[in-house]
């Protein structure tokens, strides 16, 4: 079966967990057999795992015309894309688009992130996409989060094959209700153009369902999964300081309830002094975070590293005791995944996605920043919580592997070309 | 013949309400008194209650040949007494019968046999105390926590004084043999083992309203079959089931009870007859020796304690616990005594199982937490707390033995200073017959000088009575009056010196 899939973040340059669960799915496919996947991202590094997939990066499809010599493509682009493929592209082109802004390769530029021009970047993904949907053989397309869904309409529409929406997230999630119109907009339009919703939790189906109006028999969900770690994160080193540590990884944003972090910390440090409180990440609630752990007279024992990325973030991880994921709406959350994995206790709120297949770990609500601290002062008090919770947890994680949801999404697609 | 001996179990634990870590060192108080009242009051009402009636008439009706037992833990005893008073009131009735035989238990229904001797030995004279004095019965059958049992064990049930135990006629220690005989236990020859006869239970307490179960629906005539077709030399079947099968785990719309009642008139039929468990023991003699080496129980498949025991948190939990065990036997303060107790239920540990994730049964273990981790989390915090208590007793850093050997000296303290009085008054004794003949023999001019000195009266009063043994008995007064040891020492010493003084005159 071959499927066209429209992405937006693809590792190792990834700024949150839609590239990691991409890629996992992406390849979780791709052992279940008998899958040719093409898929797209707005722009590729050249140094992606292509084994699975076959890439295309957006930042290389032309859009206009141009008269290149072959040599010039390779030299151009070649460490990204194959210049036959190039030219097969080009071949494609529907419509004068020389009135945008193009490169010397008739290509649009994408960041390939989250700019303040998002919405241009999303139209333009959608222009770039019709190029490859008549370009690219298909029986499926798979559209990943909101950003893509317009490309993945616009290539329904070219090739009359049917289209699947993987609802990563959705703008009620983000928001905490305050939702963008226009965000809200194109997710709706994505839903009703889809022949099916894949969502990533139950919770983000009742989201679909119930916020989107969306007929429920249209909405599946298929659980994230984790793909195993190398043994070199595994066995990583890290300076583990004597005092217990309890760690925050994510966006520091609203959705993901880092002021009920800070004050569960608060709570801890009044009766116990010896553990540090990291809150790693960036995000437009960290001032207000430094803040208030300023206010509650914990900036000695609350530390705010900043961003981490690759192996850092592995290195947070092993010298954490605990991990905790106090998000208010999360539709997935495979953060605390990767800590099981590392062996770290994790704590999540019962708000999170992850929290439906998980059973070895602790589920608070996120208000409840009681039964937080409870949590974290239980971890680091009592040695066989801890262990339990390790070695169970490492166990459980393991069995959560992306063959299984690739499986599912698979016979989604089975189901819909039946149809 | 055969006879069919029924034990019913009554026990409800004393549930912990929510205790933060933070609440350690100031909130002393750990039990959810909502629950446990919301929750006892309402299986009183469905099941117990209508039970207990049930049973009642059933041995009005069958001229009290319809007899069994009842095993009910100290805390359950202690709920209904402030919960539902009438059902001690039930139970008063059919222990009047004279036909219902109360077991004995370890007061807290917990899992002491598995940790410490000293602990189980003194739960059960507990039990058998408060059976004592609600029911006037003494238990001569022992039914340990969820028929928890093994070789190591018997030996202590039997210096108790009981005839026989109770425990699960489990496959793996029974191999070919079959549960419906009398065994004795190999460590200790005169206690006689009755066992748990595991199919027929659980056809009631499992099965009963099981619509997928081949032999649904159960009816008491084909119950009493069974029974009856059971090889002729099998003599007895114990049935043990816990009170709240009835009207509770099998709901009244089953016919549960009609099931129950009717029980009496087919084994009538079938000339079955109703022994209670010391009947038993009194009339048949064992057949063998059954040695169990690993504890056994009536929980779970694998009839072992790993549903209280399995994972690191229980036994965390468990050995801190116990930790403390010889620390309370030394202390006598009541709350403390009581808290003690009440955190022994082996439920608290059952919430901590993790085996149940498995098979997605979690919710059906009973458990007032959302997950196994979140019991274990508060039990533990409750559980510091009362160690802090216990440390303000006694402090940890005082070796057991060496608070022991304390702990003896103050209590030796009382018997000591009586000595130590007699000394005293001994003493005083022989220097008044001292101070007599020494009057006798230089006339009468010292009293007069005594006048100031704290012995004066007894002193002044001799010359006067001039014998010695009136003159002592009155002395034994003044010096009771002395109220520590150190004062008695410090008239020995004056003494001495007017003595001496007197002398140099």
């Amino acid at each position: 079966m071959k499927a066209l899939m429209f992405g937006w973040e693809f590792p190792p340059h990834i700024l949150g967990g839609l590239g990691t669960a991409s890629y996992g799915l992406t390849q979780g496919m791709w052992q279940c057999g008998d899958m040719d996947i093409t898929f797209v991202i707005p722009k590729p590094y050249g140094d992606e795992d292509r084994h699975f997939a076959n890439i295309i990066g957006a930042s290389q499809v032309p859009v206009a015309w141009r008269d290149v010599s072959r040599d010039y493509v390779e030299q151009r682009i070649g460490n990204v894309m194959n210049p036959d493929l190039y030219f097969a592209l080009r071949d494609h082109i529907y419509a004068d688009f020389n009135y945008m802004r193009t490169n010397d390769l008739g290509c649009i530029e994408f960041s390939g992130r989250y700019p303040d021009n998002l919405l241009e970047e999303i139209n333009n993904y959608s222009i770039m996409a019709g190029v490859v949907a008549r370009t690219i053989d298909c029986d499926i397309i798979h559209s990943h989060d909101w950003l893509t869904y317009p490309a993945g309409i616009h290539a329904k529409q070219v090739t009359g094959k049917p289209l699947v929406i993987h609802v990563h997230a959705t703008d009620f999630d983000r928001s905490r209700g305050n939702v963008n119109p226009t965000v809200f907009n194109i997710e709706l339009d994505g839903m009703h153009n889809a022949d099916h919703i894949i969502t990533v939790s139950d919770l983000t189906r009742r989201t679909v369902i119930e916020k989107y109006g969306i007929d429920p028999s249209k909405v599946t969900t298929v659980h994230n999964a984790v793909t195993p770690l190398s043994e070199e994160l595994l066995n990583v080193q890290a300076n583990k300081p004597k005092e217990k540590v309890v760690t925050f990884l994510g966006r520091i944003t609203m959705q993901k309830g880092p002021e009920y972090f800070v004050e569960a910390a608060a709570k801890v440090l009044r009766l116990d002094k010896d553990v540090r409180f990291v809150m790693a990440g960036s995000g437009d609630m960290m001032n207000k975070m430094i803040d208030l752990a300023a206010e509650r007279g914990i900036a000695d024992r609350f530390h705010f590293p900043g961003f981490q990325k690759g192996k850092q973030v592995y290195e947070m991880l092993k010298a954490s005791d605990v991990y905790i994921m106090p998000s208010v709406s999360e539709p997935f959350g495979i953060s605390p995944l990767e800590a099981m994995q590392m062996g770290v206790p994790s704590i999540i709120s019962k708000q999170s996605g992850c929290a439906e297949i998980l059973t070895n770990v602790i589920k608070t609500d996120y208000w409840d920043i009681d039964a937080m601290a409870d949590a974290i002062y239980s971890i680091i008090t009592y040695p066989a919580m801890h262990a339990q919770l390790k070695e169970e947890g490492l166990a459980e994680v393991n069995q959560i592997t992306w063959d299984k949801a690739g499986q599912k999404v698979i016979n989604i697609y089975k189901q819909v070309l039946n149809r | 013949m055969k006879a069919i001996s029924f034990i019913f179990q009554i026990h409800q634990p004393y549930r912990l309400k929510r205790y933060r870590f933070f609440d350690i060192g100031n909130d002393h108080y750990y039990y959810d008194d909502f629950a446990n009242d919301d929750i006892l009051t309402r299986i009183a009402q469905r099941s117990y209650i209508p039970a207990c009636e049930t049973l009642l008439r059933m041995v009005n009706d069958s001229q009290g040949k319809f007899r069994f037992a009842i095993a009910i833990s100290g805390d359950a005893l202690e709920q209904c007494e402030q919960y539902a008073p009438e059902l001690i009131d039930l139970l008063k009735k059919l222990a009047d019968t004279g036909k219902v035989e109360f077991l004995g238990t370890p007061y807290a229904n917990s899992l002491a046999s598995l940790a410490d001797a000293d602990e189980f030995m003194e739960q059960v004279k507990l039990h058998t105390a408060k059976i004592q004095a609600l029911f006037g019965q003494t238990p001569k059958v022992m039914r340990n926590t969820e028929l928890i049992y093994c070789d190591e064990i018997a030996p202590l049930i039997a210096e108790l004084g009981f005839k026989g135990a109770l425990t699960e006629g489990a496959k793996h220690v029974l191999g070919w043999k079959s549960p419906d005989y009398v065994y004795s236990a190999p460590t200790a020859p005169k206690l006689k083992l009755l066992l748990n006869n595991a199919k027929l239970s659980d056809d009631i307490a499992r099965r009963f309203s099981d619509t997928n179960w081949d032999s649904y629906p159960l009816t008491a005539d084909k119950y009493m079959d069974w029974v009856a077709s059971t090889p002729a030399d099998e003599q007895i079947i114990n049935i043990c089931l816990n009170m709240e099968t009835f009207g509770e785990l099998q709901p009244r719309e089953t016919g549960i009870f009609q099931f129950l009642e009717a029980l009496p008139r087919f084994a009538a039929e079938r000339s079955i007859d109703f022994w209670t468990p010391s009947e038993t023991v009194s009339k048949l003699k064992a057949v063998d020796v059954l040695p169990i080496g690993h504890p056994v129980s009536a929980v779970d498949d694998g009839r072992d304690v790993s549903a209280w025991l399995g994972n690191r948190l229980q036994h965390e939990a468990f050995e801190k616990l116990y930790s403390v065990a010889e620390r309370i036997h030394l202390c006598d303060d009541r709350r403390l005594k009581m808290d003690w107790l009440y955190l022994q239920g082996a439920d608290h540990f059952y919430y901590m199982s993790t085996k149940a994730f498995g098979d997605g049964a979690a919710a059906a273990n009973f458990s007032p937490y959302g997950s196994p981790y979140e019991a274990f989390t508060n039990y533990m915090n409750v559980l510091a707390d009362f160690i802090v208590r216990v440390e303000e007793q006694f402090p940890m850093s005082i070796e057991n033995e060496e608070l022991n050997s304390l702990l003896t000296t103050i209590r030796n303290q009382a018997t000591e200073l009586e000595t130590l009085t007699k000394e005293n008054s001994s003493l005083r004794r022989s220097l008044e017959q001292f101070n007599v003949e020494h009057n006798l023999r230089t006339g009468a001019e010292i009293p007069s000088e005594k006048k100031a000195a704290p012995a004066k009266k007894t002193a002044t009063k001799k010359p006067a009575a001039k014998k010695a043994e009136p003159a002592a008995k009155k002395a034994e007064p003044v010096k009771k009056a002395a109220p520590a040891k150190k004062a008695a020492p410090k008239t020995k010493a004056e003494k001495i010196a007017k003595v001496e003084k007197a002398l140099k005159k």
